[in-house]
Order: structure tokens, then sequence, then C-alpha cells
């Protein structure tokens, strides 16, 4: 017994080692080809960035000074290795847009986008479960009609085209809501309350929400069928118990978890909907600062915004994996006995 | 006479299917049967897989498939089996004994499952009495499904009947899958569910079994009901009325040769019951 457990507890490690591992070569991955996609991008950054008119009137030296600066004058691998040095040593850089610390940048804007990615995270999830649900119950009913019908529309929406929808219904007509930013205009950012920013972020996370709730949905509904056509169903069935037990006790049970594994696998859509969504409310998040450093050339920062999002992303899926190693009894106790 | 518990009377089972095109057609899986079950009794169903058998008892329990229609008439206990009355009194005097483990809800201990939706102190105290009568160790109800051997996931079906005090028991193919002593064990157990004073209706395709245990044997082809007859008609088989039977009679093991030879061409039979029901 306790030889298993220790048996269990090493193979746990190994586990562990191995997804930290895979972490660390997706994250080399994703920053390299973060880069590689910068240096072919054909935007010159000192057109971007300075201008075609104030760089003709410009001296040579300074001209020099400027391709130094946005890193023009060094061969990419050369530039690649030394970022890649200082973020070991930790280290992420100095945004060349905005000439402060990239750590301090991602900082302030992840404390922005925070708000706005888990509101619409939770949202989607629990609207999306609970609408599969309903669905899942009875298939061909008028429930399932209609939710399957509202998520194959949902997904076959871009996300920034619902934002913009919702952006000119509630806020332009009816001005329910700020038309954008994350703080109210001009306010002091020390006067800003948490309701302020719950107040911006409604709009861009309702957007976010609705955009993901039809992957979580259909994907219970489907569960919920199968479960719902199961036998041991039909067998809590034959024993007396009602349609509310049913549902309650063997069916929420049963699609709980795969639920819930898909939605931490899905951190990914979420963070990916975001950037356009944030352009759309130009709102001062994530996605519009990647959007940014990714046009404006800024190297540091946009590699930092990859290196951090391709972590969260990691994250979420390392969190459905652990969920089905932990939690689901048949694969926690080992499979036999 | 024991008191009637299941009288069902010229039962129908149909579903409607979409043939070619747009035309439905309705398609009979158990045609005008009629059986009776009395208290103390057990009665064994018998035929081959596809014969109707557990339509037979999803029909008396009310939980036939949505596109499944029923026709004919059941009495249980003297009064007519509504499906509003089935809904009733399913799970407490009418009590089914599934096949196997995918009758069990995969996440929940068995335990749980066993005392089913009402969970109190004293019911919780019953399932374990139950279950250590049928040598379960204790602790089991802490257990998953998975985490147990067929035979004892059988043990742990038929005491979900016995936590109630069912009238009438419907096993659904309770031994398939059990070496012979097993099976053996497992019909004893409704043996004594019979002695208790409930009827029984044994659910299954082994001849063999359904003579050692019941009283009573119906026989079932292609969901209609071609014999019944008391289990000791079946050891001399001009008592039996039908030719199928009377081939399954001879096929047993039992009634060879001594040199082991059949005596019936099973082939012929069966190709003759083809023609005769379609099926
Ligand atoms: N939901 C259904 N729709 C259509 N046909 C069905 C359905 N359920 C069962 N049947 C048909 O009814 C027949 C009898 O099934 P069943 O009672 O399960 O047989 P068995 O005797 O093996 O228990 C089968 O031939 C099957 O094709
Ligand atoms: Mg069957």
């Amino acid at each position: 017994m306790k030889q298993e457990r220790q048996n269990r507890l090493r193979h746990g490690g190994i586990w562990f080692g191995g997804q930290i591992l895979r972490a660390a070569a997706l994250i080399v991955l994703v920053s390299v080809l973060a880069f590689f996609l910068v240096s072919v991008s054909p935007i010159d950054p000192l057109q971007t960035n300075v201008g075609q008119a104030a760089l003709g009137a410009m001296s040579r030296e300074q001209i020099e000074k400027l391709e130094a600066y946005w890193g023009v004058d060094t061969p990419p691998t050369e530039r690649y290795l030394s970022w890649a040095f200082d973020f070991l040593r930790g280290d992420m850089g100095v945004s060349l847009l905005y000439r402060r610390p990239v750590a301090e940048i991602l900082a302030e804007k992840l404390g922005n986008s925070v708000w706005l990615l888990l509101s619409a995270w939770v949202c989607s999830g629990l609207f999306g479960f609970f609408l599969g649900m309903l669905a899942g119950h009875r298939r061909g009913g008028s429930a399932d009609r209609f939710v399957t019908g509202l998520s194959l529309v949902v997904a076959s929406t871009p996300s920034f085209w619902i934002a913009m929808v919702l952006l000119l219904t509630f806020a332009v007509q009816l001005k329910w809501f700020p038309i954008g930013l994350g703080v109210p205009i001009g306010a002091a950012s020390e006067a800003v309350s948490l309701a302020d920013r719950l107040y911006h972020a409604a709009l861009p996370a309702a957007s976010l929400s609705i955009a993901g709730i039809s992957s979580i949905a259909l994907h219970t509904r489907e569960k919920m069928i199968e479960v719902m056509e199961s036998e041991y169903i039909l067998f809590a069935r034959a024993r007396g118990e009602s349609e509310v037990c049913l549902i309650l006790r063997h069916g929420f049970r049963n699609i709980l978890l795969p639920a819930v594994t898909l939605q931490f696998a899905s951190v990914s859509e979420i963070i990916g909907g975001s950037v356009l969504v944030e352009q759309v409310f130009s709102y001062p998040g994530l996605g519009q600062a990647a959007v940014t450093a990714g046009l404006g050339g800024d190297v540091p920062l946009l590699l930092g915004i990859t290196v951090l999002t391709a972590a969260v992303v990691f994250s979420g899926n390392l969190a459905a994996n652990l969920l089905y190693h932990v939690i689901d009894p048949r694969i926690r106790k080992g499979g036999t006995e | 006479m024991e008191k009637e518990i299941l009288r069902i009377e010229r039962l129908s089972v149909s579903f409607s299917q979409y043939g070619r095109g747009l035309a439905r057609r309705r398609l009979s899986a158990v045609e005008e049967l009629s059986l009776s079950v009395y208290a103390g009794e057990i009665v064994a169903v018998v035929g081959s897989s596809g014969s109707g058998k557990s339509l037979l008892a999803h029909a008396v329990m009310g939980i036939l498939p949505y596109n499944g229609r029923l026709e004919g008439r059941i009495w249980f206990n003297g009064e007519p089996l509504t499906q509003k009355r089935a809904a009733k009194l399913r799970g407490k005097e009418l009590c089914l004994v599934p096949q196997n483990v995918s009758y069990l809800d995969p996440l929940m201990r068995v335990g749980e499952q066993v005392t089913g939706g009402r969970s109190s102190p004293s019911r919780r105290g019953k399932c374990k009495s139950v279950l250590a009568g049928y040598g379960l160790e204790a602790g089991v109800e802490r257990k998953y499904p998975f985490q147990l051997s067929g035979g004892m996931i059988r043990r742990i079906l038929i005491s979900t009947a016995v936590m109630e005090t069912p009238k009438l028991v419907i096993a659904d193919e309770p031994t398939p899958g059990l070496h012979p002593e097993a099976a053996g064990r497992v019909m004893g157990h409704f043996k004594e569910i019979a002695k208790a004073g409930a009827g029984v209706l044994l659910i299954t395709h082994d001849i063999e079994l359904a003579l050692l245990t019941a009283d009573r044997v119906v026989v079932l082809y292609g969901g209609r009901m071609i014999e019944e007859a008391p289990a000791s008609a079946f050891s001399d088989e001009t008592k039996l009325s039908h030719p199928y039977t009377r081939a399954l009679c001879r096929s047993m093991p039992k009634n060879w040769n001594p040199d082991g030879e059949r005596l019936c061409d099973t082939g012929d039979i069966l190709s003759y019951m083809r023609k005769e029901y379609g099926r």
C-alpha cells in the first residue's frame, strides 16, 4: 500500500517534470516564431514610428542613432539571442514605444485585461454549461433547438462583429455603457473605483462571453445527451428517481468534469478573441498592446506579451489535465483494483 | 392460490421508423403477449437476443423509449398499471434488476446508488446490512463501480431491489458473464426474494438456468410468445406444444445422447422459425 503510494507519487513527479519541460519548449518555440514574424514583416519601424517626412529632414547620424534604437542594424539572430539571455536573467527589456520596462507595461495591461478575460471566461463557462445542460436534457425539444441554433449562429460570427453590434446598440444607441476605454476619460488613476472599471469592462466582457459560449454549450449538450440516453439514467428512472433528481444527481455529476476541462483548455480562445474585442472598444489591455507592439515593431514588448499569454494558455491546459487526473475517480484510483 | 401480482394482456410494443423517403412505418417488436406472475412465484422469460425480453420489462416499468408505443393492458396487484401509477410505484413496489455495470452511475459511490435518491440514516443502515447479507465486505459502499468485480456488481444490483419491499422484481438477464457457480448463487438470491413473497419475472436466454430456478417458463420468439409451460414440462418434451421449444429442450446438454450426439438439428428448426415469424 505504502509502496503503491510512493510509486504514484513518483509517477506524478515525472509527469509534472515532463509538463514543465513542455512549457519551456512551448515558450521557446512561440517566442522564436513571434520574433521571426516581426523580422520578416514588411513594416519598417522607423517609417511607422518616426514618419516619412521627419526622417527626410534628419541628418545621417540622427538616422543611424534611430536605427540603433529600433535594432534595425543588428542581425536578427543576434537580436533574438540577446533578448533571450536577458529574459533568462529575468530582464524583459524596455519597450521601444512606451520607453518603459516591458515588465511594468505587462503588469499594467494585464491588470486591465484580467477583469475582462476572467469575467468573460467565467460567464461563458457558466452560461454555456447551463444552456448545454438545458438543451441536452431533451434532445430535439424546443430548448434544444433554440440553444443549438443560437450556438451555431454565434460560432459562425466573428467576435469583433459581436463587439461592434453590442457597441452600436448599448453604447451608441441606448447609451447604457461607455463607448470605450478602460476608465472614465480624464479621471485621475487614484479616483477610479472598481465599479468604474467593471462598468467599462462590461461590454467587452459581454462580447467575449457571447463569443465563447457556443463551444462549451454544444459540447455540454453533446455530453448531456449521451448521459440522458445512458443505461444508468434508465435504471435511475426505473428506481423512481424524479426528473430533477436525474439531472442533478447523475447528469450534473457526469458532465461537470468534461465541461470544466474544456473550459480550461479554451483559455486560448478567450485571449485570442480579446485582441480584436479590445481593439473595437479601445480597451487598454494586453490585446491592444499586442496589436500596437506588432504594428509598431516593438520587439521586446511583443515578445513579452507573447511569452506571457503562452504561459497563461499553457497553465489553462495544465489545469485541464490536472483536473482529469485529480478529480475523476476512475483515473485517480489508477483504473483497476 | 397466491395473489396475482402482475397480469399482462395482449401487450404489444411497436416503434415508428422512417423507411424509404418520408414513409413512416410501424415496426412491432413485441406482439400480443399475455402472461401472469403470482406472489412468491418465479416466472422465467426465455428467448434469444432481440426477441423483445427487455422491452417487455421496460413496458411494465413504464420506461419505454419515447418513440415506442404500447398497446394492451397491464394490471399490477389487481389494479390497472397506468403510466402514472408505474411512475409512482417503480423503485418501491416495482423493482428492476438490470444486467450489468453500465446501469450504475460510473461516478457515484455504490452505497449512494443502492440507497437511491432517498438517502437517510436508516436507509444507509439498511444498505449496509443488505450488502453484508450478500457477503460483500464492509466498506464496499464507499467504492466506485469500476472497482468491483462482475459478481460483486450483480449483488449490488440485486441489493437495489432488496432495499425496498417489492411486490414484483423484474430481473433482466442477471447472470451473463458469471461462471456457473456465481450464476447459481445469484439465482439463489432471487429464490429468497420470491420466498419473501414477491413475484419474480426472470428474464434470461439461458434455458437451463431458467429451469433450475423458475416455477414457470415463458418462451419468446421474435416478439411473440410461443410457449408457456411449468418448468417440469421440460423434462418430458411431449408436454411441450411448440416445435421450437421442443428443439430448445432437446438441445440442452443433459438431454443429449450418452455419446454426446445432439438429437435435433437446430438449423432446420431455425430456418422454419424464420420463415414462419419473418425474422
Ligand atoms: N428504441 C428502439 N427503436 C426501435 N427498435 C427497437 C428499440 N428498442 C428495441 N428495439 C427492437 O426491439 C427488439 C427487441 O429488443 P429487446 O427487447 O432489447 O431484445 P432482448 O430480448 O435481447 O432484450 C430488437 O429487435 C430491437 O431491434
Ligand atoms: Mg435485453
